[in-house]
């Protein structure tokens, strides 16, 4: 069996304090084996994308333990965090986050430039298909082509888990499918771990494993036999 | 009921209270010193009206040599002269325990058995003298406290060349002594000029006086015109000496408490503004930066079917808001800022008593303006309120097109690393936008030039005054116009190295209607220790015929080289002559005119004659030579540089001068906010960048390096046209802080420009430090979800 990529204990998270406290996750319990495609699926504020952001290094737990692989999270100083992040976490969001001063190619660098074992950009992008588009700035690209660049960046670094929230949040249905098959590609060539956090249940087709979230905390793991591939999936 | 609106203005200015509570304190601190100073000027104007009033200060002085106490009845029987008071004064030296030379004194007479009809005094200690006893005398309070005399001490003063003991009975003030000066010097001292009340009679017999008098002090009825009374006055004191009647105008103290006072009014008219402004551009660029922020809000008031001046107007008044609740608190601040300032004041100027009195002008003036200047900077930002349509308010903004900088990317890719070329496109992508910041702190830093070099300026005008135009240790003048045996008495003195004769005129000087009552300095030909030096500080010289007047007399009288002016002397035969202008000779202090000795004499047809002399000296033999000039029976009074220096140092440090200080920890707080806010303005408009930056991986400094990056380059390119704009602003700032009494000049010193450099860099790394806290507690996960 395939060593875990995460695995939490107890993990809790509360916003705020005394009566206007909010029970963001409440003592949540997960393993997610290595090279899996992971969805997690829930309504708005069941816990999912804090989830994502605490195993992500973004965030800190209240209480509990996040390991990656066999480092426990929790204890991590911040600069820690920031290694962690830079070497091991690639990070695709709803609203791209590209920087809007530097062209495609270059938001890819900027990944580049830092990382321990990247590869080459026009590679990261060619595998995003944008291979032609690699001097244009994000002004310059439609949202799915910006995506695409926010995945390359991503996956630029060779990343070993790749968190992507809400990723095709912002597209129709055939851009939305084409990032779906970056993501997946990603999985296959590189073996990353991609954990997906969305709203869209039918989504939950091209996973390994589906994570229902439900009030802070975990209702249902459901671990699909058959996989979809992108194409296949209602949207 | 309140509308869901002003529900959210109050939101808005809860959530951004940080901001709203600075922008307001700057409005405040600008309405706050106009409420003050304003109120400060009236109150001072009003308390010195009152003063002059409730003591009967004369409107016009006339002195005389010697008028028999007959003319008194003539002098009140001229058209406008509501009261005539005669009396004696007197020059006169008084021994202090703590001065090695005897301090110089005005005697001034009190009426026998009666209070004088005007110019009375104030008596803050002991009792009246009584004018059985003619060793009794009251002495002039401020000198007193210098000297630390009481009621029943004992003074020995020289009046008239002999020496007597006096009983000190009281202290008094007077309005016509707020500020004393000794004779021939400009600088008001406490300590070194001493006034003495003693009974007419026994005065009179002091200076062979009786039956006389050398001074009318007269009062005119409303109306009365000032002019012609003065031409009458002198018409009938003119065969006994008159030399010439002057307004309360040109009376010494009085002028001097008027310097300072309007040093106070430009202060109040200039510095406000100055505040306004800045207001009004921080308001600009936060204002700008929440519309921006609400572009979603503002399509869906939109959509809702709010109209644009609806939607405009509720922006409008956020704008309001800030600028009434900051006006209002300026003038609370006025309020409270004015009384504890006007207490200092009083002090300084020596006032019994205060009339304290707002102007409720300056709060309507205060409130409107910056109501006005904070709608500039909100009418601005409304544009673009109006331009946002409802669909594209409420699609997400495309992000920012980099793609017309390319070309600057492309040459520069071998050298840069990806965040350097975030932040050099960040600055030639929007150039309007960074040098609006750029020009801010450019401000920022002309304001600090400026103040500092000032300070720079105030030491050249001491520096000028006292060790290149005067370099003399001892000025010495004399009871009466001397020969010039006098001279080589002097020069015989064992440690005086060298002597200069020098005759002061008192004398009117008239160009058309432009006429300044002064004195003309006579100087030798060879003149070493007190000269007359052109703007490049080379001598002019003297001899051929002519005048030579300082810049603020040219300016004061409109006349250039070339041009003949008229010399009223008030002494002697009192001549009117007709002087060409020669030259124009630099000077700080004072308005000096200066003329050839031996051609100023031969004009007064009185050749071989010097009032007074430079001395340079051995400090070895200080002590020795001060006894022997104190036994010198033509010397009237000895001063000494090194004092004189001290006491313009004090003028300057605690009058209108003294606001520099103030002014210069304004033009810090300034530049500081300025600076501060084109910081928390770049990080507002890139903490997603920068949360982004940090998700990938970045460190804390690596990502803080975009923005302070940004923040650096725009600093250091704001330096040089900050100190060019500075360069300038600092002729008018000098212009301000000079008065008639002394000339503030605008110098180029380049410690201040590296001075004020230090401080704008200081105020860029303290907001570098302090945004920089923030990227470092910044919440990346709210920082990303939130749309831009």
């Amino acid at each position: 069996m395939a060593q875990n990529a995460f695995s939490t204990r107890g993990i809790t998270k509360v916003y705020g304090e005394g009566r206007s406290a909010v029970h963001a996750l409440r003592g949540v319990d997960l393993d997610i084996p290595e090279g899996e495609i992971v969805v997690l699926l829930g309504p708005s504020g069941s816990g999912k994308s804090t989830l994502l952001n605490i195993i992500g290094g973004l965030d800190r737990a209240t209480a509990g333990d996040a390991f990656f692989q066999d480092q426990n999270l929790s204890e991590m100083t911040d600069r820690q965090l920031t290694l962690y992040r830079r070497d091991h976490v690639g990070f695709v969001f709803q609203f791209y986050n590209l920087m809007p001063s530097l062209t495609a190619r270059e938001n890819v660098e900027l990944v580049t430039e830092i990382a321990r074992d990247p590869m080459e950009p026009d590679a990261a992008l060619a595998m995003v298909g944008l291979r032609e588009r690699v001097d244009h700035f994000p002004a310059q690209l439609s949202g799915g082509e910006q995506q695409r660049v926010a995945i390359a960046r991503a996956v630029a670094k060779n990343p070993t888990v790749l968190f992507c929230d809400e990723p095709t949040g912002a597209l129709d249905s055939t851009t939305g499918r084409a990032v779906l098959n970056v993501l997946k590609d990603v999985n296959e060539k590189l073996g990353a771990t991609v954990l997906i956090v969305t709203h869209a249940a039918s989504q939950a087709a091209m996973a390994d494993r589906v994570i229902h979230f439900a009030d802070g905390g975990i209702r249902e793991v459901v671990v699909n036999d058959t996989k979809l591939t992108p194409e296949g999936i209602e949207w | 009921m309140v509308s869901p609106l002003d529900h959210k203005i109050l939101r808005d200015l809860w959530r951004m209270k940080g901001q709203a509570l600075a922008i307001g304190m700057v409005i405040a601190v600008g309405v706050g010193m106009l409420v003050m100073m304003t109120g400060l000027v009236t109150s001072l104007n009003e308390t010195r009206a009152a003063y002059y009033e409730r003591y009967r200060l004369a409107e016009v002085f006339a002195p005389v040599t010697r008028a028999p106490d007959r003319m008194v009845t003539r002098l009140a029987a001229i058209d406008g002269v509501s009261a005539v008071e005669p009396r004696v004064v007197g020059a006169a030296l008084i021994d202090v325990a703590d001065f090695d030379l005897p301090v110089q004194a005005q005697a001034v007479s009190l009426p026998d058995l009666r209070n004088p009809r005007l110019n009375d005094v104030f008596l803050t200690d002991g009792r009246m003298i009584d004018s059985d006893h003619t060793d009794e005398i009251l002495l002039l309070e401020a000198f007193a406290q210098a000297h630390d005399l009481r009621p029943g001490d004992r003074i020995d003063a020289t009046m008239n060349g002999a020496r007597r003991s006096f009983q000190v009975v009281g202290l008094a003030q007077a309005p016509e002594f707020l500020y004393t000066t000794a004779p021939g010097e400009l600088i008001p001292d406490d300590a070194r000029f001493g006034v003495i009340w003693m009974s007419r009679s026994a005065l009179a017999a002091a200076y062979d006086m009786e039956g006389a008098f050398n001074e009318a002090l007269l009062s005119l009825s409303r109306g009365a015109n000032e002019a012609a009374v003065m031409d009458a006055v002198d018409r009938i004191l003119d065969p006994y000496g008159g030399t010439g009647a002057y307004p309360l105008a040109d009376q010494a103290s009085n002028q001097l408490v008027s310097e300072e006072i309007s040093g106070l009014e430009a202060a109040a008219a200039g510095v406000p503004p100055i505040f306004l402004a800045v207001a009004a551009f921080l308001l600009y660029i936060v204002i700008n930066r929440m519309v921006q922020s609400e572009r979603e809000e503002i399509g869906l008031m939109k959509a809702f079917g709010y109209t644009n001046t609806e939607v405009g107007a509720h922006y409008f008044k956020l704008v309001l808001a800030i600028a009434i609740g900051g006006a209002l608190a300026g003038c609370l601040l006025g309020i409270a800022g004015g009384r504890a300032l006007i207490q200092v004041y009083v002090a300084y100027f020596k006032f019994p008593f205060l009339v304290f009195q707002l102007d409720p002008a300056s709060f309507v003036t205060g409130v409107s303006v910056s109501i006005l200047s904070a709608s500039a900077g909100g009418l601005l930002v409304l544009r673009s309120v109006f331009a946002l349509t409802p669909a594209s308010a409420m699609r997400a903004p495309a992000p920012a097109d980099y793609s017309r900088t390319g070309a600057i990317g492309h040459t520069l890719n071998r050298f840069l690393d990806q965040p350097s070329r975030m932040v050099l496109r960040r600055i030639t992508r929007q150039p309007a936008r960074m040098a609006g910041a750029m020009i801010g702190i450019a401000c920022g830093m002309a304001l600090s030039v400026s103040m500092i070099t000032i300070y720079a300026g105030f030491d050249r005008t001491i520096d000028l005054t006292f060790n290149v135009i005067d370099r003399s240790d001892i000025a010495v003048s004399f009871t009466h116009a001397a020969s010039e045996e006098t001279i080589f008495n002097l020069r015989r003195m064992e440690g005086v190295t060298y002597v200069e004769p020098v005759r002061h005129v008192p004398v009117v000087l008239r160009n058309g209607l432009a006429t300044h009552r002064g004195v003309v300095a006579g100087l030798s030909p060879d003149t070493r220790l007190s000269r007359a030096l052109g703007s490049d500080l080379v001598d002019i010289p003297l001899q051929n015929g002519g005048i030579v007047l300082s810049t603020a007399l040219a300016v004061k009288l409109n006349i250039r080289p070339g041009d003949v002016l008229t010399a009223e002397v008030r002494e002697g035969r009192q001549p009117v002559l007709q002087i060409p202008v020669t030259a124009i000779a630099e000077s700080l202090l004072g308005s000096p005119a200066y003329m050839d000795l031996a051609t100023l004499n031969r004009a007064l047809r009185e050749p071989n004659r010097v009032s007074g002399a430079y001395l340079s000296i051995d400090e070895a033999y200080a002590t020795e030579i001060y006894a022997a000039l104190q036994d010198m029976p033509t010397v009237a009074g000895v001063s000494l540089k090194s004092q004189a220096e001290v006491a313009f140092q004090t003028l300057m440090n605690t009058g209108a001068g003294a606001i520099r200080y103030v002014m210069g920890a304004i033009a810090f707080v300034i530049t500081f906010g300025i600076v501060n806010n084109a910081a928390r303005i770049a990080y507002a408009e890139r903490s997603r960048d920068l949360a982004s930056l940090r998700v990938i991986g970045f460190t804390r400094g690596e990502a803080a390096f975009v923005l302070l990056g940004e923040l650096a380059i725009v600093t250091l390119v704001a330096l040089p046209v900050g100190s060019v704009l500075g360069y300038y602003l600092s002729f008018g700032i000098a212009a301000g802080f000079s008065s008639e009494l002394y000339q503030i000049p605008a110098v180029f010193d380049p410690a201040s420009y590296g001075f004020a450099a230090m401080v704008v860099l200081g105020a860029a790394v303290a907001s570098g430090w302090l945004v920089k806290r923030d990227v470092d507690r910044a919440e990346l996960v709210s920082a990303l979800k939130t749309r831009e």
